[in-house]
C-alpha cells in the first residue's frame, strides 16, 4: 500500500463573506479580493508542506489542476510539480490536468514528458474532466467533455507510444505533425491515475484491459466510495482480470491530533470553510449542461440542494477523516480492509488551515498513521480477493 | 416520411437520421415558428390565432422536445442546414419563418444561407449577435428561481410562471432543452462570430420585434440586426421583456400579421 499527500494550495486569507456575497468562490468572485503581496508567502508555504510530506516519508505528493478561484491556486500544476521535482524524493503525482479544457492537449504531452525526465521516471501523470464550473471558466463546451477526454487522452498516450511524427485527426483535435520532444522517461508510458467523484461511464473506460489505469475515488461519502470501487472490480472482472490493489486509490481530507476531542475543535472551523466557503458552488456552477448525464446532473442536484455541510456531518458519511491517531489509523484499517484500495491520499491541508496545524497534521500521519498501516496491510501486489 | 397523428395536429418527419416533432395547424401562407430555448409544449392562445389566419408549423427543433438527438448535432449551423432540407422535404415555399430568441438566431443562419423558399423573416429577441459593450444576463449561470425574473418586465408573468411546480417529465424535458442549448450556444454564448459578416445576403423583407426591457438580449441587438439586414423594419414594444408573444401578445400579433399583409401574405 502507498501513502500519498495531496494539497490544493486554496487562498487561505479569502474574506470570509466574499464567496457568500458572490454566492460562490468560483467563477464569479472578483480577483480583485486576491492579494498580490499574499501569493508569494502562500506558494513558499504550500511548498513546505508537500515537500516536508516527502521528507517524512510519505510515498510521493500529489498537486492538481483548477482555475479561476479561490479554492486552489494551481491553474498550472506543472508548475508547482517542476519545483517539486528538484526537491522530493518520492513519486511526483499531477492529479490531473483537465484534459478537455485545453485546445492542444500536445502541451499536456509535452509537460508530462518534461516532469517525467526531471525526476526520473516518479511522474504519476493524471487525467480528469475538470469541474463543471471550469467549462464557464475556460469557455470549453460542457457538452463535448467526455468526447474531448477521450480523444485528448488518445492523442497524449499515442504521442508517448508511437514514433513521431505521425498525423493526429479527431473531432477536436487535429494535428498534421504529432512529434514530441521530449519523450518520458517511463515505458511505455508514464503510470496514469484518473481521478474522479464517480462516474461509472469513466469506470468503464479506466478499467479496461488495455488500460487498467488507477481508479482514484475523490472526496465521496463510504456507500459512494465502496460502489465505485466494487464497479471498477466488477469491470476488471469483465475484461477478464482481478484489479491489483494499486489500480485502486482513495482521496480524502485527513486530520489527525492528540485526541480526538482535540482534533475536532481545531479542524472544525478550517473543514467548515473548505466546504461550505471555498468549494461553494451552485448548481448551474457545478453541472453545467451535458458535463454529466441528464440522471447523474438530476440526482446530484437534489444533493445539493441539501444546504451547508457540516465536519460532523461529514465525519459521519466517511468524508473526512479526523481524530486522534489511533482513531484515524483504525478507521483507515477498516476502510482498506473492507474496500482493498492499494492507494491512501490524503488531503492534509483544507480550507483554512494554517501551517502550524498542517505540520503537525502530516507528521502525525507520517508517524502515528502510515507506519501502522505499512505493517498491516500486503504491499505485494497481489489481486484483490472479491 | 411524415406520420400524421390529426388529434393533436402533430406530425413526425423523418429526416437526415433524425425524426422532429412538429405541429401543424389551419390554412392560409405558411408560417414556421422557431421556438427560443425552452421548447414549446403545445399549442399556445397567440399560435391558436395565428392558424386562423395561417398554416402554421411548429416544429420542436433537433434535440430540442420531442425531437431525436442526432449525431450530427454539434452546432447552430446544422440546424440551420437541417431546416433548410425540412422546408425541401415538407415542400415548403414562400414561408413566412418567425424565430424567438434562439430559433430567431436559426432563423438568421437559414436566412443568410438559402432565402429562395422565404417570403419573410421574423426576428424577435433574436440571439445571434455580439456587440461589444452590451451587457446581458448569462443564462447559463442563472438559478432556476432567477429565470422567470429575468425574462419579463411585468412581474405577474414572472410570478406566475414561479407558481407552477414542475412535474418530473417537465424537469426531464428542461434537462434535454437544456443539453441542445448548451450544445450549440455555450461558446461563444449565444451568438456566432460569423453571422454578422453575412446578414446582408438576406434578401427578404424582415421584421425585427423586441421588448425595450429584454435582459436575456437587450434592444440594442435590434437595431444590430436592422443595421445589418438590408430591407428590415424594427418594432419595439415598451414595458416588455424577453417573451413579447407572451407579454404582450396582442401587440406582437398586431406586427406581425401587418408585416405579413403588407408584404404578400
Amino acid at each position: 500500500m502507498k501513502f500519498f499527500g495531496i494539497h490544493l494550495m486554496p487562498y487561505t486569507p479569502l474574506d470570509p463573506k466574499a464567496a457568500d456575497l458572490y454566492n460562490s468562490a468560483w467563477i464569479t468572485l472578483p480577483n480583485t479580493y486576491f492579494d498580490r503581496d499574499e501569493g508569494h508567502a502562500l506558494y513558499e508555504r504550500f511548498i513546505k508542506e508537500l515537500v516536508a510530506a516527502d521528507a517524512l516519508g510519505f510515498d510521493g505528493i500529489c498537486v492538481n489542476e483548477h482555475h479561476q478561484n479561490a479554492y486552489g491556486l494551481m491553474p498550472i500544476p506543472g508548475v508547482i510539480a517542476g519545483a517539486l521535482a528538484q526537491r522530493v524524493k518520492g513519486r511526483l503525482a499531477v492529479l490531473g490536468r483537465a484534459l478537455p479544457l485545453v485546445n492542444n492537449p500536445l502541451t499536456i504531452s509535452e509537460e508530462y514528458a518534461m516532469l517525467d525526465q526531471m525526476c526520473n521516471g516518479r511522474l504519476i501523470a493524471g487525467f480528469v474532466r475538470g469541474i463543471g464550473a471550469e467549462y464557464h471558466s475556460t469557455g470549453i463546451n460542457p457538452t463535448e467533455s467526455h468526447a474531448r477526454f477521450h480523444e485528448a487522452h488518445d492523442l497524449i498516450v499515442q504521442s508517448w507510444t508511437r514514433p513521431g511524427p505521425f498525423h493526429f485527426a479527431g473531432k477536436y483535435y487535429d494535428f498534421e505533425y504529432v512529434n514530441p520532444w521530449p519523450l518520458p522517461v517511463q515505458r511505455p508510458h508514464p503510470t496514469i491515475w484518473i481521478p474522479s467523484q464517480g462516474s461509472s461511464e469513466t469506470i468503464e473506460w479506466a478499467a479496461s484491459a488495455d488500460r487498467r489505469y488507477t481508479y482514484l475515488q475523490t472526496l465521496s461519502p463510504t456507500p459512494v466510495l465502496r460502489r465505485y470501487m466494487d464497479l471498477y472490480k466488477q469491470e476488471c472482472r469483465k475484461n477478464g482480470y482481478e484489479a491489483l490493489p494499486e489500480q485502486l486509490g482513495w482521496s480524502t481530507p485527513m486530520y489527525v491530533a492528540k485526541t480526538d476531542e482535540q482534533a475536532y475543535a481545531e479542524a472544525k472551523p478550517h473543514f467548515d470553510a473548505f466546504m461550505n466557503r471555498f468549494f461553494h458552488l451552485t448548481p448551474e456552477m457545478l453541472l453545467p449542461p451535458g458535463y454529466s448525464s441528464a440522471a447523474s446532473i438530476k440526482m446530484m442536484r437534489s444533493k445539493l440542494s441539501s444546504g451547508k455541510r457540516t465536519m460532523e456531518g461529514c465525519i459521519e458519511l466517511g468524508m473526512f477523516i479526523c481524530g486522534s491517531p489511533k482513531t484515524v489509523r483504525e478507521t483507515l484499517l477498516a476502510r482498506q480492509q473492507e474496500i482493498g484500495f492499494g492507494n491512501l491520499i490524503s488531503q492534509f491541508q483544507f480550507g483554512t488551515l494554517p501551517h502550524d496545524l498542517t505540520m503537525r497534521n502530516i507528521e502525525y500521519l507520517a508517524t502515528d498513521v502510515w507506519p501502522f498501516l505499512r505493517e498491516r496491510v500486503a504491499p505485494s501486489p497481489e489481486a484483490v480477493a472479491s | 416520411m411524415t406520420a400524421v397523428d390529426q388529434s393533436n395536429e402533430t406530425s413526425t418527419l423523418n429526416l437526415l437520421g433524425c425524426k422532429v416533432n412538429y405541429r401543424r395547424k389551419g390554412t392560409g401562407p405558411t408560417l414556421l415558428f422557431l421556438h427560443g430555448a425552452a421548447g414549446v409544449g403545445g399549442w399556445t392562445p397567440w399560435m391558436l390565432q395565428l392558424t386562423e389566419r395561417f398554416d402554421v408549423i411548429v416544429p420542436d427543433h433537433p434535440g430540442f422536445g420531442s425531437s431525436d438527438t442526432p449525431e450530427w448535432f454539434d452546432n447552430i449551423h446544422d440546424l440551420a442546414y437541417y431546416y433548410l432540407d425540412f422546408i425541401k422535404a415538407l415542400g415548403l415555399h414562400d414561408v413566412h419563418l418567425v424565430g424567438h430568441s434562439l430559433g430567431g438566431w436559426i432563423a438568421a443562419e437559414i436566412a443568410v444561407r438559402d432565402s429562395s423558399a422565404l417570403k419573410t423573416l421574423t426576428l424577435t429577441a433574436a440571439a445571434g449577435l455580439r456587440i461589444p459593450g452590451v451587457e446581458r444576463v448569462d443564462v447559463f449561470l442563472l438559478a432556476p428561481k432567477d429565470v422567470p425574473p429575468a425574462l419579463f418586465f411585468d412581474q405577474k408573468f414572472a410570478d406566475a410562471m414561479s407558481a407552477h411546480t414542475k412535474t418530473d417529465a417537465e424537469v426531464d424535458l428542461d434537462l434535454k432543452n437544456g443539453y441542445a442549448f448548451a450544445r450549440v450556444a455555450w461558446q461563444p454564448r449565444l451568438y456566432d462570430p460569423h453571422l454578422d459578416k453575412w446578414l446582408h445576403r438576406i434578401d427578404v423583407p424582415a421584421l425585427i420585434l423586441w421588448g425595450d426591457a429584454d435582459k436575456i438580449v437587450p434592444p440594442e441587438h435590434a437595431a444590430e440586426f436592422k443595421r445589418l439586414i438590408p430591407q428590415a423594419t424594427v418594432e419595439i414594444f415598451p414595458h416588455c421583456g424577453h417573451l413579447p408573444q407572451v407579454e404582450q401578445p396582442q401587440a406582437f400579433l398586431r406586427a406581425l400579421t401587418t408585416f405579413i399583409e403588407r408584404n404578400g401574405a
